[in-house]
């Protein structure tokens, strides 16, 4: 599939029309402190266009009410849309069931769940848990909570210089022991593409079923869960142009519904006495509560907005802007580039000799530029390349090749305050 | 505010020399302070005579606005009474959060460099964190951290 991307590039790229698509996004026109906002900390949250936002409204002004529980028409309205958001979400990414995808509240609530609901019934005391060294801290603390209530151990997948995982040092991480796998497609400190197909295959071979913390591949890369036959994948809409405070898990039919319910409530019962509970079907059994029906609309919004763009031009647009940023940004003396991998997206996580990230940070907010600064939630990583934190731009499709000049020229001014 | 004030040419001049830089070796008191929300770490040791900060250094990994405070902190206190440099850790910590009124009588003279950090609340601990190690030192607790709380997670995950 990348490879693919790769050779489609040229052509797509020069084609993509980045200031239209600006114009849909109405905080792109804010002022910081009188210069344009030049936003480059997409891997932390993306921006809402216009549709997105208007969708919100239209429900939020003649469509709302609480769903699956009264007769009358807004309730049944609400229930519908909710539906179709949660089909919107099948279809991106190709999931065989709508019921095999449930609304969380995020990544970091959809790894939650797979460990309360899987982990706590199917993971003993001896049993062992791979995770990688690129992981976000999201799908790292919930495993060792586990392993500490369970007596269970995590193993680490390590990475080499450029980023990368090291896979054959994956596979002979499995003995009888191994019982689940957790793995990030997409690394949100460094932008590594991880081999997740092959990695799957290998953990399937040995029976071994599979978490991904899709969280940074969404946005960028076109996801089938049937071909990629991963058992479990997360991810958050506020990395897709969506609202915060929802996400999904998919997760295969079969295996949802082996499992333990995550939260006890409403909603999530077939029936209730005080001697026992039936819990209800999937996904309902998951989704305990209101759920944030105006986010998970917005949410379907949202894809249809990044669908009719298209993830392939999309991708091939950013691969251009961080082809550009990388030639740029290695030309800066002092300047070192973390996370060389071959196959990245658009994200450049960076040092500069005897400049602290937080330093860079506050100075390039003068200019009106955004990036994150520190560990990015990924102090493993950081431990692997012996750095206490990194400055990191990460690029969208709305962002343009002069918001790169500007990210140069920022850089080099930090140079001459601390000269 | 606009950020230039803050980096200006005193806090440079402090992070390209800072004073007081090392550790001591025949220190009395001492503490290691973390920022654990920037990784950051920075280490105060001191030789306490008679209620009186007779020597002081810190080394340590951290941004230019920390070091910078570190450096003029240490300063400030060498040659301080315990009780001296706890009223000075007090006017810091209200300088860096905005609520010190600088048109009253304080002691803190060019340490008020630091008043425009509190428009930038993501950086107000990276000017307290020495001041909150050294509060940490001259009441003998070993390590403190900007996040006053460690629960069992925060464990579980240094653990490992
Ligand atoms: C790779 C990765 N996993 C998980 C998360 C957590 O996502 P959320 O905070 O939306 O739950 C993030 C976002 O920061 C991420 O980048």
């Amino acid at each position: 599939m990348n490879s693919a991307t790769n050779s489609l590039e040229p052509e797509i790229a020069s084609n993509f029309d980045a200031e239209k698509i600006r114009a849909d996004f109405p905080i792109l026109k804010l002022k910081i402190d009188g210069k344009p906002l030049v936003y480059l900390d997409n891997a932390a949250s993306s921006q809402m266009p216009q549709q997105v936002i208007d969708r919100l409204v239209r429900y939020q002004t003649t469509q709302h009410a609480n769903i699956n529980r009264a007769v009358h028409y807004l309730s049944e309205v609400a229930t519908m849309e909710y539906h179709n958001a949660r089909c919107k979400l099948q279809q991106f990414v190709n999931a065989r069931e709508d019921r095999e995808v449930i609304f969380t509240s995020g990544t970091t609530d959809s790894i939650n769940l797979v460990m309360h609901g899987y982990g706590r019934k199917f993971i003993k005391a001896g049993d062992e848990i791979i995770l990688t060294t690129l992981e976000h801290h999201s799908n790292i603390v919930p495993w060792q909570m586990l392993a500490n209530e369970k007596g269970a151990k995590i193993r680490v997948v390590p990475v080499n210089g450029k980023g990368e995982l090291e896979v054959n040092e994956y596979e002979k991480l499995f003995n009888e022991r191994t019982k689940f796998v957790g793995l990030i497609h997409v690394s949100n400190a460094l932008g590594t593409i991880n081999p997740i197909k092959h990695m799957i295959d290998f953990a399937h071979q040995h029976g071994v079923p599979v978490l991904i913390d899709g969280a940074q591949a969404a946005p960028h890369i076109v996801i089938d869960v049937q071909a990629l036959d991963c058992d479990f994948y997360a991810f958050s809409a506020h990395k897709l142009c969506g609202p915060t405070g929802v996400g999904i898990l998919y997760g295969k039919a079969a295996l949802l519904e082996s499992m333990q319910p995550f939260k006890g409530g409403g909603d999530m019962i077939a029936s209730v006495t005080f001697e026992e509970t039936l819990y209800n079907t999937i996904p309902h059994k998951f989704e305990a509560g209101t759920p944030p029906i105006a986010a998970a609309i917005g949410f379907g919004a949202a894809i249809d907005y990044l669908t009719a763009i298209g993830i392939e031009p999309i991708a091939a647009y950013e691969l251009s802007l961080l082809n550009y940023a990388t030639e740029c940004l290695n030309d800066i003396p002092g300047l070192t580039i973390i996370g060389t991998a071959e196959e990245k997206t658009a994200v450049l996580s960076f040092t500069l000799d005897g400049i602290h990230p937080h330093d860079i940070g506050t100075i390039l907010n003068q200019d009106g530029i955004a990036i994150r600064t520190g560990h990015h939630c990924a102090q493993p990583v950081m431990q692997r390349f012996n750095v206490p934190a990194t400055s990191r731009a990460s690029f969208a499709f709305y962002n343009k090749k002069t918001e790169v000049d500007a990210l140069v020229s920022g850089i080099k001014n930090v140079q001459k305050v601390f000269l | 505010m606009h950020t230039n004030s803050l980096y200006q040419e005193v806090i440079l001049d402090h992070n390209r020399k800072p004073r007081n830089y090392g550790k001591l070796d025949h220190a009395n008191h001492q503490a290691v302070g973390h920022n654990p929300l920037c990784g950051d770490r920075l280490d105060i040791t001191l030789q306490l005579e008679n209620d009186q900060i007779t020597d002081i250094a810190f080394q340590g990994e951290s941004c230019a606005i920390c070091k910078a405070s570190a450096s003029m902190m240490t300063a400030a206190v060498k040659g301080k009474s315990r009780l001296d440099a706890e009223t000075l850790i007090h006017e810091f910590r209200e300088l860096a959060t905005g609520k010190l009124d600088t048109t009253h009588p304080h002691h803190l003279g060019r340490l008020t460099v630091f008043s425009g950090i509190r428009d930038l609340p993501t950086r107000v601990k990276c000017a307290i964190l020495p001041w909150h190690t050294l509060h940490a030192a001259l009441n003998s607790v070993a390590s403190t951290s900007t996040e006053a709380n460690h629960d069992s997670a925060h464990a579980v995950s240094s653990k490992s």
